[in-house]
């Protein structure tokens, strides 16, 4: 059994009053991470990522629920907590007019058993580029001097909101590994992206939210396979779409046929039986497995995961 | 703009993580201070619109209030030479313009680079942030004002301040409630630009209305009552009775104990109002 490092049940944040003019960004979320594992939360804009990493960060506090970061309720007991953790904002500052060195070595100052600077900066690919001004690095560099300064007090938990925005792809690969080598020395990370490859990448679980729930949960294959596959093939003109078996629910318009199914092998062997059958030339046939894109977009267009919600928060 | 910076990542020997509470090396309030005000004073060296304000800013108007007093004169029932109206008027001067206008400034500009909030992930508590901020204008203050005692008691064949605790109260809290006035500004302020507009209204008050180039008993008697009210009106109180004398004890109490609640209440209002973040 692992540790648990971070743990969330019944996580409600509210904003603003009661009633209607308020608005719940996170409505009962329960969550856990266990120590040295890469949880990923994924999910549409507006879907409460950021809100619950803020309460999950101690920058917030919960409307509702238990948090708990290394044992410890992160916003209660920052001052315990904090030298512990490292955290990458979606969107965070430094002064333009400082270097990338000194801006590290004020965070350095601030951080509990920091590293060096200079490893720091090595470490995210920046030691070139020590001197030179925030103003004048670029986004994805800023990114990264952001990153340096997250691992600069060796936290045991680290939550990365979105770190790889704006970097290109090279850099991004880097990061990656930068991640890969922190989750080999036993941090636990705590990631949100963007990027679904990513998550695939590097995520040992990861959750999908959805209005301020989690939707889907575990590891990137179970996700994956919770989404639907994909078949698809142009019809010959002689082919009529209603002469199709009416079990595979064919859809698309004109000669342009798609299928979208969850049993993948079943779909293609009623398919292709029938062709054979008939004789007919499937051309430009694909067909393609569930893939975590796929999961992703059936939860974000799916209401039945509104509905589920909703059932929750009337109970 | 550079991609082409090389990212490697050497395997540094990292020790594995401290299992227990993490003790080492823990940051104290003073460390961590150090290291924010010593980026600040880099800051602030870069920043020469700001460095023109703190250094060169409280000379010009000392110089230019001279002229103004000797061209229509400080009246006799004040009982007051020209430089003691200018000396003890120039410490609140150096107050408004140094500690108040470059803070206002800052904060603004630390809020809207976003460094407020990505400070405030770290171990860093917000008094500190604040304080840290504002310790390189009041060193550069307090200097300045030591500058200008040392110029008066020269001046003055050698007389030192009639009640230098009152003059140190004055200062202590003119520093603390300028700097606080200056983030309560700041949290009405979007951007470092109108922030020459905001702060605009503490400075006229200041200037025009608070006793520090034309002494409040020029003024009406109940005109002067109103005016003695306002916030730095009580440190010019103070620090004029401090050094050349002529405040009662009355006019003391008086003087300190609105002195106290200006920088009370102004404390009180960044706590309430100030924001660490642009608004959404």
């Amino acid at each position: 059994m692992t540790d648990t490092a971070i743990s969330a049940s019944g996580l409600w944040r509210r904003y603003g009053p009661t009633g209607d003019a308020g608005f719940d960004a996170v409505r009962g979320l329960d969550l856990e991470v266990g120590q040295g594992e890469l949880f990923a939360l994924l999910g549409t804009n507006g879907a409460g990522k950021t809100s619950t990493l803020e309460v999950l960060e101690g920058l917030a506090q919960a409307t509702r629920g238990t948090v708990r970061v290394l044992g410890k309720d992160p916003y209660a007991e920052r001052a315990a907590v904090r030298p512990r953790i490292g955290i990458m904002l979606q969107e965070g500052g430094f002064p333009s007019d400082l270097t990338a060195e000194e801006t590290a070595r004020m965070w350095a100052g601030c951080t509990s058993g920091a590293r060096p600077v200079r490893e720091a900066l090595e470490t995210v690919g920046l030691a070139e580029r020590a001197h030179v001004r925030v103003g004048q690095l670029s986004g994805g560099e800023r990114r990264r001097l952001d990153l340096a300064l997250a691992l600069l007090g060796r936290p045991q938990v680290l939550f990365l909101d979105e770190p790889t925005t704006g970097m290109d792809a090279e850099a991004r690969r880097a990061t990656w590994q930068v991640v890969r080598d922190l989750l080999g020395q036993g941090t636990t990370v705590l990631l949100t992206t963007h990027y679904l490859e990513e998550a695939e990448a590097l995520a040992d679980r990861l959750a999908i939210m959805h209005k301020g729930r989690i939707a889907v949960s575990g590891t990137p294959k179970s996700v994956t396979a919770q989404g639907p596959s994909h078949i698809r093939f142009r019809l010959p003109e002689d082919i009529a779409r209603w002469q199709l078996p009416a079990a595979l629910g064919a859809r698309g318009v004109g000669d342009d046929v798609r299928i979208e199914t969850y049993d993948l092998q079943g779909a293609l062997t009623g398919l292709l039986l029938w062709a054979r059958d008939h004789r007919v030339q499937l051309t430009g046939l694909d067909a393609r497995t569930a893939s975590l894109e796929e999961a992703f977009l059936a939860i974000a267009g799916d209401s039945r995961y509104d509905d589920a919600a909703a059932e929750v928060a009337a109970r | 703009m550079s991609t082409t910076t090389r990212t490697t990542h050497p395997t540094h020997p990292t020790p594995a993580h401290d299992a227990g509470a993490g003790t080492a090396r823990r940051t104290t309030s003073a460390g961590r201070m150090a290291a924010l005000a010593r980026a600040e004073v880099t800051l602030l060296i870069r920043n020469r619109t700001a460095l023109f304000t703190a250094l060169g800013m409280p000379p010009v108007m000392i110089v230019s209030a001279r002229t103004t007093l000797d061209r229509a004169g400080i009246p006799a029932e004040t009982g007051l030479s020209t430089a003691e109206v200018l000396l003890t008027g120039g410490i609140v001067t150096v107050l408004a313009l140094v500690v108040y206008t470059t803070l206002v400034a800052a904060y603004v500009s630390r809020r809207e680079e976003l460094v407020l909030k990505r400070l405030r992930t770290g171990e860093v508590r917000d008094p500190e942030i604040l304080g840290a901020t504002a310790l390189p204008a009041v060193v550069i203050a307090l200097l300045q004002i030591l500058l200008l005692v040392a110029l008066g008691t020269a001046l003055w064949d050698g007389q030192l301040p009639e009640r230098p605790d009152l003059m140190l109260a004055g200062v202590a809290l003119g520093t603390v409630m300028t700097a606080a006035l200056a983030a309560a500004t700041a949290a009405v302020t979007r951007t470092v630009e109108s922030a020459q507009v905001t702060a605009l209204p503490l400075l006229v008050v200041a200037f025009a209305g608070s006793g520090i180039a034309v002494p409040l008993e020029v003024f009406p008697s109940g005109v002067a009552d109103v005016l003695r009210v306002l916030p730095l009106a009580p440190i010019v109180d103070l620090v004029r009775g401090g050094w050349v004398g002529g405040l009662d004890s009355a006019g003391t109490l008086r003087a300190l104990g609105t002195a106290l609640a200006w920088t009370v209440v102004s404390v009180l209002a960044v706590r309430r109002w100030f924001r660490w973040e642009p608004r959404g």
